[in-house]
């Protein structure tokens, strides 16, 4: 499904990502970790062809700098780490930007399937009863559902989701990866998260890429990848007994 | 609350007729309203009776309506219709609301381009406006152009306060440069107040004509982005994810809102904040959604400028001020308003 082929990104002298190699097949969820500045959401961008790179990146067998921007939105969705709107769209609206890589016509207002997607990504986010809100009046976990409706209103066969987990509540965080399971249930479907916490990357996840400073320190499995030694090497501390301590004062 | 509703995007039929029927109505209130009032029955006769090639009677009021008011109107409306409908399509683009040909010294830049065209006697054989009006277009694309190219090197982020500081700074330069270029031309150049001020004293049926070719095609673009420039308002980059050839769709949109304004400012000078002024007030009403708010903002645009001229011409009658004086009042309290708003409450505005 997604073929990332010795993919480097320079930011001026600085090499952010270095010839990275991932193969994604439909039904996983990959997990990627690091400590910050491993690469992680930039590796997200070039996928995305938001910032220039060099190597291959293939999506659905074909080159993703091939596609056009509508070509690529009806494949890929995003949901990006910030969120900031200056104005006062409602909820609805800024979902139904979702359907802009399948609106037709001169203004763009051609989509048949478009209402029913727009309902059935609000009801899958919760979002139902909150359509005609203000987005201004959103707290952070509410406005990061909207975006996420969106993203599936897009219909793509890869969710691409940076820091998902960022804003929200517990609570929150539970739906939303459930849902993203869920989501993921449907054949010819694959996720790629970037994520800060291990526990979520290894409950749900069924690979990992494990960054330091635009690296692969380790790819594959979740269980493979998110080792002692690995985290160490990625980290640069035993993450592991940090986790294993911070986890025995839960045991009752 | 389920909402079953098949939802109809983009502005209603209901929505264009009311809208022009609205405006056709105010235009013919701006022609019989002035120092010598007119009966609107006798107006719309004579108006009706030239549109039909019927001969009009000779008189003070077939010289008053056809030769002097209807075509300044008509400019009013179509200026105030495309300078309303630029600042619309620029707020949304750079999700800016204080985004507007004044504010960022477009303006003032395509006033630089028509003059110097003057000055220079740069002229198009057979088309005796084109060359100042080219110009005022190439001057208004490149101001935009030096300003977004400064503002970025100075700031990745576009911030608001780097694009209005950077515009307001090349605005002053521009108008420094014309007030030279006015200073050293003689008899060639309309007075200053032409050019920073606006007037819409004296315009023609030519006017009008580039007015409304320039309306048709530029404008014609700018309304076609409508869903694109919703993308950009909730954020470059997620226009980006939904598929929005960001690109092209910024170039598309500056290109076709750069040389409006110019057209604007050839035919009327710099009529400052109409594009700040209308799509601000607009937005209170449609809200932020460009699909309802650009065609609004359209009709809206061309009746406030026809009533602000109304204004300008009959509240110190025999005195005649100058345009953009009363729209800059209006501007100036209202760009304090916005700015104070999205300052203090940091969430952005309407």
């Amino acid at each position: 499904m997604l073929n990332v082929d010795n993919v480097s990104v320079r930011y001026g002298d600085k090499e952010v990502l270095s010839r990275l190699q991932v193969r994604v097949e439909p039904g996983q969820w990959w997990m990627i970790a690091g400590p910050n500045g491993a690469g992680k959401s930039t590796l997200i961008s070039a996928i995305s062809q938001g910032v220039p790179y060099t190597g291959k990146i293939a999506v659905l067998g074909r080159d993703a700098r091939d596609y056009n921007a509508g070509e690529l939105a009806r494949q890929v969705g995003v949901l990006s780490q910030h969120h900031a709107s200056g104005y006062a769209f409602t909820v609805r609206e800024v979902i139904a930007l979702g359907r802009y890589a399948y609106r037709t016509g001169f203004f763009k207002n051609g989509d048949a399937e478009g209402e029913e997607r727009i309902l059935e990504a609000m009801a899958a986010t919760g979002l139902t009863e909150l359509g005609e809100r203000n987005i201004l009046t959103l707290s952070g976990g509410e406005m990061q559902r909207v975006f996420l409706a969106q993203a599936l209103a897009q219909q793509p066969a890869l969710l691409m989701l940076d820091e998902p987990a960022n804003h929200l509540d517990l609570i929150y965080q539970r739906q939303l990866f459930a849902l993203i399971g869920d989501w993921l249930k449907t054949p010819g479907r694959a996720v790629i998260s970037v994520v800060h916490d291990l526990m979520l990357a290894k409950h749900y996840g069924t690979h990992a890429l494990l960054l330091r400073e635009g690296k692969t320190i380790a790819a594959g499995e979740t269980a493979a990848v998110l080792t002692r030694q690995n985290l160490f090497a990625a980290y640069g501390m035993d993450v592991f007994a940090w986790m294993q301590d911070l986890l025995s004062e839960w045991r009752e | 609350m389920t909402q079953k509703t098949n939802r109809r995007e983009g502005f209603p039929w209901y929505g264009w007729a009311a809208g022009s029927v609205l405006t056709l109505l105010v235009a013919l209130l701006c022609v019989c309203a002035g120092s010598v009032p007119l009966p609107m029955g006798d107006t719309l006769a004579v108006i009706g009776r030239a549109i039909r090639g019927v001969p009009v009677s000779e008189g003070l009021p077939k010289s008053i309506i056809l030769s002097i008011r209807l075509p300044r109107v008509l400019c009013a409306g179509l200026s105030g219709a495309a300078l309303a409908l630029c600042g619309a399509a620029m707020q949304g683009l750079l999700r800016n609301p204080l985004a507007d040909g004044s504010t960022l010294g477009v303006s003032s830049g395509g006033a630089l381009g028509a003059a110097l065209a003057i000055v220079l006697g740069i002229s198009i054989p057979g088309l005796p406006l084109a060359a100042s009006t080219g110009m005022a277009m190439l001057f208004a694309f490149g101001s935009l152009m030096i300003i977004l190219t400064v503002a970025y090197a100075m700031d990745h982020s576009l911030a608001t306060q780097t694009i209005i500081l950077i515009g307001v700074i090349f605005s002053m330069l521009s108008s420094a440069l014309l007030s030279l270029l006015i200073a050293f031309s003689g008899e060639k150049l309309r007075s200053i107040t032409f050019w920073t001020m606006g007037s819409l004293s004296g315009r023609s049926y030519t006017h009008v004509l580039i007015l409304l070719f320039g309306l048709l095609v530029c404008g014609g673009v700018l309304l076609s982005q409508e869903a694109e420039l919703n993308a950009f308002a909730v954020g470059e980059e997620n226009a980006r994810h939904v598929g929005v050839p960001v690109r092209r769709v910024k170039m598309r949109v500056m290109i076709a809102a750069s040389a409006l304004i110019g057209i604007c400012v050839s035919v009327g000078g710099s009529i400052g904040f109409v594009g700040l002024i209308v799509p601000h007030m607009v937005r209170l009403v449609t809200g932020p959604n460009h699909r309802k708010m650009l065609p609004t903002t359209v009709f809206s645009g061309a009746i406030f400028l026809m009533l602000t001229d109304l204004m300008a011409r009959t509240v110190l009658s025999p005195i005649e001020l100058p345009i953009g004086v009363v729209t800059s009042l209006i501007g100036a309290v209202m760009f304090v308003s916005i700015f104070y708003r999205s300052r203090k409450g940091g969430r952005g505005v309407c």
